[in-house]
Formats: structure tokens, sequence, C-alpha cells
């Protein structure tokens, strides 16, 4: 066997190799495309599905304690939205009164107030948040806890919306 | 114009194009990882942006597959 004489299988069944290369990548590049188009309908689904919860209506508002039952310096836990939805509503000072989202922005644990360091407290994986504004302070979080907007009417503290990403 | 072109010809336009749609492809998945982490985030104002450049990626590769189809073996 060598190069000048070919296999007899060769022959009988030649097969062109550049040929196959052409037609293999062709089919490769037309899947390319055919992958292409489901990119971009995801990405007009991931905005259509924004605009339709931005629409779907305004955050429920719930009472959460009257305001002469929550001393300074304490949390008191609640839940907003929904029952399932665990937050923290601190009370800094006199005039200050802060709500979080419960739930940590890296995998969902419930973070809690860590009383020495003055923030929240994550022990899953050690994060910590600022009491006063929810950003990360250190540990893996990179985006703040949901920050409860809350109105005071009548003397009872009320949650009225969640802001996702406080500023 | 294409009957022309020789095979190695043909060939080299094949590979030019692939390199192109590999790249617009590479470009939408670095899109879609950026708009889900802003969106995940909470930032929405770059959701509508982003989809139009992708719809815009997915028109260049179909019309460079047009291209492509344009090539007779």
């Amino acid at each position: 066997m060598n190069d000048t004489h070919p296999p007899a299988w060769r022959q009988d069944f030649p097969i062109d190799w550049p040929q196959d290369h052409y037609v293999a990548r062709r089919d490769f590049t037309k899947f390319l495309v055919l992958t292409s188009l489901p990119f971009a309908l995801v990405q007009l689904g991931i905005g259509l599905v924004n605009w339709f919860r931005r629409d779907r209506g305004r955050w429920p508002v719930r009472a959460i304690a009257p305001l002469a039952d929550i001393p300074v310096g304490s949390v008191l836990s609640f839940a907003y939205p929904d029952d399932n939805d665990p937050c923290l509503l601190l009370r800094l000072d006199d005039k200050t009164l802060q709500a979080f989202s419960q739930k940590c922005t890296h995998l969902g644990c419930a973070v809690t107030p860590n009383e020495d360091k003055k923030c929240l407290y994550c022990p899953c994986h050690k994060g910590f948040f600022a009491l006063d504004s929810g950003r990360p302070l250190a540990g893996p979080p990179r985006r703040p806890l949901p920050r409860i907007r809350l109105e005071n009417r009548d003397g009872i503290v009320y949650a009225v919306a969640m802001e996702v990403n406080p500023s | 114009m294409n009957h022309s072109l020789t095979r190695e010809q043909m060939t080299t336009i094949l590979q030019g194009i692939l390199c192109l749609v590999l790249f617009v492809v590479l470009l939408q998945v670095w899109l879609l990882t950026a708009t889900t982490n802003a969106w995940l985030g909470g930032d929405d104002s770059v959701l509508w942006p982003a989809a139009a450049a992708s719809a815009a990626c997915a028109l260049v590769n179909c019309a460079l597959l047009r291209c492509l189809n344009r090539l007779t073996v």
C-alpha cells in the first residue's frame, strides 16, 4: 500500500474530502444562524416579561405595626408583599425607620441584624449589608437588599412599595 | 459569478462567513448574559437596547446565511 496506488476500497468508494469539509462547515454555519434567532427571541421575551410585570399593578399596602410599639434600636420582622416574603423593619433612631427584604441577594438566605457591627449579616456565606441603605459591605453579595418603602399613617407604619434596586 | 469560483475560493468565503457568524453568536451570548445579570439586579434600562442589538445581530446572521446560500458547490 503506497500513495501512488490507493487501496481498492477507495477506488470503489471515493470520498471527496474537500467537498465533505465544505458541506460540514456550511451546515455548521446554518446551525449557528439557527441558534442566533432564539437568542434574539429570548432577549425580546425578557423585555416583554419586564414590561408586563411593570404594568401588572401597584404594590399592596400592608400595615406593619403602630409606631409606638417599635422601640428605638429594635428590629421587627414582617412579610411583604406576600406572606412568603420575609422582611425586617429597623428603627434606627426616633425619626428613622428602614425596612429591607430579608432575603440575601447572594443566594437567598435570611439576613439578620448584627448589633455589634451595625449591619445586616447573612450567616450562610458571611455577607454584610449596611443598616441604613441595604448596600453590600462585604462578602459575596454584590447587589443591595430590596428596600421597603414605608409610610406613617395616623401612627401606624405601612409598607407601600418595594424598591428592588434602591439607589 | 458563482460558477467562476473555484472550490478553494468558495471554501475560503465559507470560512470567512463562518467566522463572522460565530463572532456574532458569541456577541449575542454575551448580550444575553449581561442583560440577564442587569435585569436580575433590578436594572431594566438596558433590556430594550439589548433586545434591539440582539435582533440586529440575528438579522446580520440571516444576511450572511443568504450570502452563503448563493454559493453553489
